[in-house]
């Protein structure tokens, strides 16, 4: 645990539905720490989005604001406010500590669709940094302004933003389990799947139209692979035995899957549609929760074959596993960075379960959360945050922890036991 | 005559009520038993000659029970209990095991089915593996003893489907276990 949590819980920023009015949300999002540069922004309200059901700026300004990366400068009181370059007072902007600022505007089209323009204007040097027009109907207006913040974040920060994305989660309400995919940002959460029977380990298929995941509707574990445009699902591994931890390859053909149809729980490879089974790894331990690499030419994944949970890699090809891990005697639950360099993972320490990552090159492991009960961790598309379940068992909460530790945050569902999340892919444009 | 046989009767009612239940018989199921209600101790009503009168003896017929859920049967207990972090069989199990081994041995056409679980600490995949890990040793016990490998197959609830929902060590000690299911159960 880092002794800079202190400073960095100072800032603290919640999300309330005044900022967010829309729907009701399914996830509140509460954000502890900020960035070691936040980057001053004064996002003015766009022109006409004042009487729209889903406005837009303020959806932005929230993304921009839970990535504890930008701070946002007031727009208050300034009359009458800029929505194009030539609008812009610059000395007002720069006296109210705006380093850069958003203006746009929408408009109704014709055929019933909206017009949304912004623009991305250095305050300094008083230039337009970044501008782009969408053309959305009224239901993809949050869509639209999670895209602006993309865009933004893309601009100002170097990385691409994952706004846009979305997440998977599993929900236990009572006795009922419910498999959900919602916004990143919480909203628009759809049950894809309910259940009386437990569901965990989803996993999204690289291009983010499938969910593999674990049911037991079938009074034992087996594997489903099911589609989210048309909700058709697929026993893809159902053997002898339990079937469990799918994790896809990056060309999305294949599973990691963890099969007992042997005896013991061992890692084989299959074909998404349940064809082809190769075994990957032989051994009398366990060997558990695998992961493909980015490059799909390594699997990490669970082991107590040394004595204690540890964390492993083999080639996709099979061959004798490397041990990775070496600090505690309980480390599980490894997941890849998108770059390849380094792999979140569970680190329990003193009877606490905190998100650590581990650098493959320089071994060098970095604790990030504190919640003591921490479980699932997966990095966002861009690297930059990892989100993992927390909280009390019987009333577990999301969270997330950027990949510097330095910004937290914890997304608490309105009713029901939060658990197993996993972050979406990028989505094609 | 008729206020002997009512307290007859009731001796045999209270002689009944003071039988205490075996640790075994708590909870189960409501169920006939031999009539073995306090005679001894009643006074036995002198025969009189009595033409209008026919008694006969109550004929015990002859009920076909189920060994696997007769609670007097050691095949009615179903649960193996495991130490932390422990797939080891304690002795204390062995003769129910044996037990249903011998039962498997015995009807080739049964049909087993051995859940594993685990408390809730920890990843829910690895505690999904070491249910898997206690279920198989309970199997592998089994077919030592008997059983035919095809007759029993291991499968895992992890953390996922807790008997005691509590957070404590009592909970966790009833979550660590292993289940036998017969099919069609």
């Amino acid at each position: 645990m880092r002794t800079d949590r202190l400073f960095v819980c100072a800032v603290v920023f919640v999300l309330s539905l005044a900022l967010l009015p829309a729907a009701r949300a399914a996830l509140t999002i509460e954000i502890i720490g900020s960035g070691a540069n936040q980057v001053p922004i004064a996002i003015v309200p766009f022109r006409a989005e004042e009487g729209l059901a889903q406005r837009v700026s303020p959806v932005t300004a929230a993304d921009l604001a839970r990535s504890g990366l930008f701070r946002l400068v007031d727009a208050g009181g300034v009359n009458p406010l800029p929505h194009e370059p030539e609008q812009i007072n610059y000395p007002i902007w720069r006296a109210r500590g705006a380093d850069v600022m958003v203006i746009g505007s929408v408009s109704k089209l014709p055929d019933g669709r909206y017009d949304v323009r912004f623009r991305l204007m250095d305050v300094v040097k008083q230039t337009q940094l970044a501008g782009f027009v969408y053309f959305a109907r009224e239901d993809n207006l949050r869509l639209v302004a999670h895209r602006i913040a993309d865009m933004i974040y893309e601009k100002l920060t170097g990385d691409v933003g994952v706004f846009s994305t979305r997440i998977t989660y599993v929900v236990k309400r009572g006795s009922r389990f419910e498999l959900q995919v919602a916004d990143a940002d919480g909203y628009g959460a759809q049950t894809v799947l309910g259940s009386n029977e437990p569901i965990i380990s989803p996993a999204w298929s690289p291009e983010g139209t499938r969910l593999a995941y674990v049911s037991f509707e079938q009074k034992k574990p087996v594997v489903y692979v099911q589609s989210l445009t048309t909700g058709a699902r697929q026993a893809v591994a159902n053997f002898w035995g339990s079937n469990s931890a799918p994790s896809w390859s990056p060309d999305g053909k294949r599973l990691a899957v963890v099969l007992t149809k042997d005896g013991g729980s061992q890692i084989y490879i299959i074909n998404a549609d349940g064809s082809g089974l190769t075994r990957l790894t032989h051994s009398l331990a366990i060997d558990t929760e695998p992961n493909f690499s980015p490059d799909g030419r390594h699997v990490i994944f669970t082991s107590d074959r040394g004595g204690s949970p540890q964390i492993y890699r083999v080639p996709v090809t099979g061959g004798q596993p490397e041990r990775l891990t070496f600090e505690g005697g309980y480390n599980v639950t490894p997941r890849h960075s998108p770059d390849g360099r380094s792999f979140t993972f569970i680190q329990r320490s003193g009877g606490r379960f905190n998100v650590a990552v581990q650098d493959f090159t320089t071994r060098q492991v970095q604790v990030l959360s504190n919640g003591g009960l921490d479980e699932s961790p997966s990095f966002a598309p861009n690297g930059r945050m990892i989100l993992y379940a927390s909280g009390a068992r019987g009333r577990g909460v999301l969270a997330a922890v950027s990949s510097d530790g330095r910004v937290q945050q914890r997304l608490t569902a309105d009713a029901g036991d939060v658990r197993e999340p996993a972050w979406g892919p990028l989505l094609k444009q | 005559m008729k206020r002997l046989l009512l307290s007859v009767w009731m001796l045999g009612v209270l002689a009944a009520c003071g039988t205490a239940p075996t640790k075994e018989q708590e909870g189960a199921a409501v169920e006939d038993r031999k009539p073995t209600v306090g005679v001894p101790d009643a006074p036995k009503p002198k025969p009189k000659p009595d033409p209008g009168i026919a008694t006969k003896p109550l004929v015990e017929k002859p009920v076909a029970v189920n060994p696997l859920t007769d609670p007097k049967s050691i095949l009615s207990r179903r649960s193996v209990y495991f130490d932390y972090d422990s797939n080891l069989v304690k002795d204390e199990f062995k003769p129910m095991i044996t037990a249903h081994a011998k039962y498997l041995q015995q009807n080739r056409s049964a049909k087993m089915r051995v859940e594993g679980n685990a408390d809730e600490r920890g990843s829910r995949e690895y505690n999904l593996a070491l249910g898997q890990r206690r279920a198989d040793a309970v199997k592998q016990m089994m077919t030592l003893l008997g059983a035919a490998p095809d007759q029993v197959e291991t499968v895992s609830f992890g953390e996922e489907k807790p008997r005691a929902l509590g957070h404590d060590e009592a909970a966790w000690a009833e979550n660590r276990r292993a289940d036998m299911v017969y099919q069609g159960e």
